[in-house]
């Protein structure tokens, strides 16, 4: 990349930061080298706590509490080729204040937190352009009309002045991209811009920001740890690991000609996910395990004295009918708000349905409607159908050890008691691969994946039928994401389980499951084997769906050219 | 399988390695984080150190007094404080170390003709460690006259914080005040506690109308001006009560608008905590209602009700005080701070024994540790936030 004749808008010569901390300093990064050039994407890839966001912190110079210990970072003015270095500029000076937001833009993952909830889209955008152009309130008013309409916010002369709560997610996004480019910067930092968006919209931000790229010639500097997104935008790639830039590249170099161990263990998670092969259809019993039908779930809808009165029912579910069949694997999945995780909680007896029914066939045979309480009063149903949840942070209680968490279960049902439930235990740990000493430990001192498999663990103990997974990939990352996957499909195989997996990630659906049901608005808009689904779809909104969703291959871009 | 271990180690080392290192591999406790913070905020470990002191002195001030507290000594009115001397010159002119303090003569104050007490430097009494004086059941129980100090004979005047309108010791008499004045605030608390817990608990878990209920009573009675409340109630007590009673329904009052707070505390904690994952996943592991609360909920917010209690308790010290020193609450013979201030309601008593603030300055010292302790605790409560 140095290799090109273009002149760099921005140059990092060993760029260090450190965590100040009571015994020595946490490298956050170390000596980083690298050039933004003009028009171009530049892509940093790398697991949590591999430094991407510090770096784009770093540049900006709001590093504070850590401090940038050596390095410089060099801005150049693309007209009168005036270079000025950020590093050594006072953190609050008029000089980089003139720079952050003018020429250096940033977007963030959560747009809700970045805009101020009481004022309204317009008169933020305002403001920045007030703080960095010599132009009057009228003329920065037009130009924010201006900006939103470059986002595509439709009608943008109304949408000026709506507050960030009346916008969906995307649009809250658009208009901070809008809030971005409204000052024309030279650079653009995305820090995960997309990570808190459904697949669709994510494909419109994406779409989005290479068009404004292309008409203004920005350098787009894009954080993410998702290789499909890479693979869409990038032009050159910067591999991140533990605060180095262990390979930097082409975009098409990175993903079929990786150099570094790690950058290729990171396109083997995002590929196998891709490559998994059709898995041969498991030979059905006349009976499925769960059968739901017809349920319709709303919520609000009802007065109560003294709280505030409901105008109208919101439905959740609306005529949902499928079936579970025993020792498959089904993925539900959906955009956030399509009604998935609802209709995993109606399966748990948390919400009931106003009307249809889920029939479940238990280990006796017996029937059970699982949208009736009484179904669960004798906790037989709580036994055979467990859940594991998406937030490994919030699912384990962090007052109790790691034994006591796996060992409620056991212990709530009196299956095993002393030495027997501590033996047990230690196996559970063994099965889903932790070790046995880690026992005592308390859920803190692990890791996302390792608190993930302790949750698995609790879900195994009570040797269940069905297994409801809750989007419990989704917090991880790619190569830890595939590990649980794995240990899935193995406990599947060794404990004859059938699992109801909800996730909004198709990727991780077409490598895990057997069959797919797809929701859409709290219907089921298409059901079928998953690679059918995934390749070959028949409903209009699953192929919008599956067509968004960016490939992790360079070749293969599937988002239109603007 | 080991190598996935490995692997998923070694990827997510920078993020974690701080908290392991820290925690010596996650094996602490709650508790023993709570205590590790909790020694790392100066003003609360010394504030609780202030605390203790004042514990043993409520517990022991029959023993720690030196004086009767209720015996009146018409002979020493209004003497100020004796300064305490502990090397003693004898005539020879050899030092020895022996506590003492000088006596009391009396002046005519030209101005006013009133009687005043005069430091006697030529009159020493001395003082001896474990000297037999009034009788009294220690820990209530132990019937015993022996005093931790006292002078060598019984009858020697020793006021060494002054003496009151009727020539009692204020020493003495503040050391029991801090008994009665620390326990209505206990008391008080735990009992607002009972009732928070119960009522606060009731309505976070079930939600409902009985929350809706409970919560339009915290804010009616939270509405209400609380020092014409409490007198209200104070004087609608009969006057011929026995003070022992009068102390329980003075804490029973103080305690009645004390339970509001407290209620909010638990229900607030109970609300966010019902959201939480692993409150689901014990309700899925087919736990009952009691079990969810008492082994997943409870145990995340007794920090936090610990807090809150710790701060409560100065209020309830204040209350106490008010009430008293507006004449409503405890009267004597029982002593608390607030009936020893009573003493120093008049101005021109005050401009000329202004030693009987010191109740003042025992209320002031109680309620800034409380309060130091209270926010240390807060601090401490919950190790697992950032």
């Amino acid at each position: 990349m140095s290799t090109s004749p273009e002149q760099p808008v921005l140059q990092v010569r060993k760029l260090s930061v450190d965590f100040p901390h009571k015994d020595g300093a946490f490298h956050a990064i170390e000596s980083l080298n690298f050039d933004l050039l003009p028009g171009k994407t530049t892509c940093f890839v790398g697991e949590s706590g591999s430094g991407k966001s510090v770096t784009a912190r770093a540049i900006m110079n709001i590093v504070d509490p850590a401090i940038i210990t050596q390095g410089s970072v060099t801005i150049i003015d693309r007209e009168s080729q005036n270079s000025l270095e950020l590093t050594s500029l006072d953190t609050d000076s008029e000089e980089i204040r003139a720079v952050r937001g003018a020429r250096i833009a940033m977007i963030f993952q959560e747009p809700m937190s970045s805009l101020s909830p009481v004022h309204t889209i317009g008169q933020q955008i305002v403001e920045a352009i007030l703080l960095h152009q010599d132009v009057n309130e009228t003329e920065a008013r037009k130009r924010a009309i201006e900006a939103l309409k470059a986002v595509h916010i439709h009608s943008p002369e109304r949408a000026v002045d709506r507050y960030p709560f009346e916008y969906s997610g995307g649009m809250r996004q658009r208009a901070m991209i809008a809030m971005a480019i409204a000052c024309e910067p030279d650079i653009l930092i995305a820090d995960e811009p997309t990570t808190a968006l459904d697949v669709t919209t994510q494909a419109e931000i994406l779409l989005l920001i290479r068009e404004l790229q292309r008409k203004r010639g920005m350098s787009v500097m894009f954080i993410t740890h998702d290789m499909g997104v890479v693979a869409e935008i990038a032009d050159d790639v910067a591999v991140m690991l533990n605060g180095r830039i262990v390979e930097h590249g082409p975009v098409d170099q990175i993903f079929h000609a990786p150099k570094h161990p790690y950058t290729r263990k990171l396109i083997d998670a995002s590929l196998g996910l891709e490559q998994a092969a059709a898995r041969p259809v498991p030979p059905r019993p006349d009976k499925p395990l769960i059968q739901i039908d017809d349920i319709r779930l709303q919520f609000g809808g009802h007065k109560s004295w003294f709280s505030k009165t409901v105008y109208g029912a919101v439905v959740a579910l609306e005529s949902v009918s499928l079936s579970l069949w025993p020792g498959e694997i089904l993925g539900i999945v959906g955009e956030s708000g399509s009604g998935k995780t609802s209709l995993g909680r109606v399966l748990m007896g948390r919400y009931k349905p106003v009307s249809g029914s889920a029939i479940y066939t238990d280990r006796q045979g017996r029937e059970r409607d699982l949208t009736q309480a009484a179904s669960f009063r004798d906790k037989q149903v709580y036994r055979e159908i467990r859940m594991i949840f998406q937030d490994p942070y919030s699912s384990l209680n962090p007052r109790m050890t790691v034994e006591q968490i796996i060992a409620e279960p056991l212990r709530i049902n009196g299956l095993a008691s002393g030495n027997e439930l501590r033996e047990r235990v230690a196996n559970l740990l063994e099965r889903v691969g932790l070790s046995a000493s880690m026992m005592e430990r308390y859920p803190h001192a692990f890791s996302g994946g390792q608190r993930q498999r302790i949750g698995i663990a609790r879900a195994i103990a009570l040797e269940p039928r069905v297994i409801i997974a809750d989007e419990s990939t989704s917090a991880l990352d790619g190569s830890v994401r595939a590990q649980i996957l794995d240990l899935l499909l193995d406990l599947r195989d060794e404990l004859g389980l059938s699992i109801i997996f909800i996730a909004h990630d198709i990727g991780v659906v077409r490598y895990l499951c057997d069959r797919v049901a797809v929701m859409h608005r709290g219907r089921v808009v298409e059901t079928g084997l998953a690679h059918q689904v995934c390749d070959a779809p028949v409903d209009s909104y699953t192929q919008r769906l599956i067509s968004a969703v960016p490939r992790p291959d360079p070749r293969q871009r599937g988002l239109r050219s603007a | 399988m080991n190598s996935t271990i490995m692997t998923e180690a070694a990827a997510d080392l920078p993020e974690d390695s701080s908290t392991v290192r820290g925690t010596l591999a996650g094996t602490e406790s709650q508790w023993q984080l709570i205590r590790r913070r909790f020694r790392q905020h100066r003003m609360a470990r010394v504030s609780l150190y202030i605390l203790i002191l004042f514990a043993f002195c409520a517990v022991f001030a029959n023993f720690l007094a030196p004086k009767d507290p209720l015996k009146v000594q018409a002979r020493y009115t209004y003497a100020p404080p004796q300064g305490l001397h502990f090397i003693d010159r004898d005539e020879n002119g050899d030092w020895s170390f022996r506590p003492h303090v000088y006596g009391y003569k009396v002046e005519v104050e030209p101005e006013a003709l009133r009687r005043v007490f005069v430091i006697d430097p030529s009159k020493k009494i001395y003082l001896n460690w474990f000297v037999e004086g009034h009788e009294y059941k220690l820990l209530g129980l132990f019937p015993s006259n022996i005093h931790l100090f006292g002078p060598e004979r019984k009858r020697d005047p020793l006021y060494l914080l002054g003496s009151d309108r009727l020539g009692r010791d204020m020493l003495s008499r503040l050391l029991l005040g801090t008994r009665i004045s620390l326990s209505v605030g206990i008391v008080g608390v735990v009992l607002s506690l009972f009732f928070g817990v119960l009522i606060g608990g009731l309505a976070g878990f079930y939600g409902g109308w009985f929350d809706a209920v409970t919560q339009r009573t915290i804010e009616f009675l939270r509405s209400l001006p609380t020092i014409p409340l409490w007198m209200a109630l104070a004087s609608a007590m009969p006057s011929d009560w026995s003070p022992l009673r009068v102390y329980f329904v003075i804490t029973l009052i103080l305690s009645l608008l004390g339970w509001t707070e407290l209620a909010r505390v638990v229900r607030g904690r109970f609300l966010a905590l019902k959201d939480e994952d692993y409150v689901a996943a014990a309700l899925y592991d087919g736990a009952s209602h009691i079990r969810v609360v008492m082994r997943h909920m409870v145990p995340a917010f007794t920090s936090h009700i610990i807090t809150a209690a710790s701060l409560a308790i100065p209020g309830m010290i204040l209350a106490e005080t008010a009430l008293s020193f507006l004449g409503l609450g405890l009267q004597s013979p029982v002593v608390s701070w607030g009936v020893l201030l009573q003493e120093a309601q008049n101005i021109r008593v005050l401009a000329t024994a202004p030693w009987l603030l010191a109740p003042g300055l025992a209320i002031v010292i109680a309620v800034l540790a409380m309060n130091f302790v209270g926010d240390g605790l807060r601090d401490a409560a919950d190790p697992y936030a950032r």
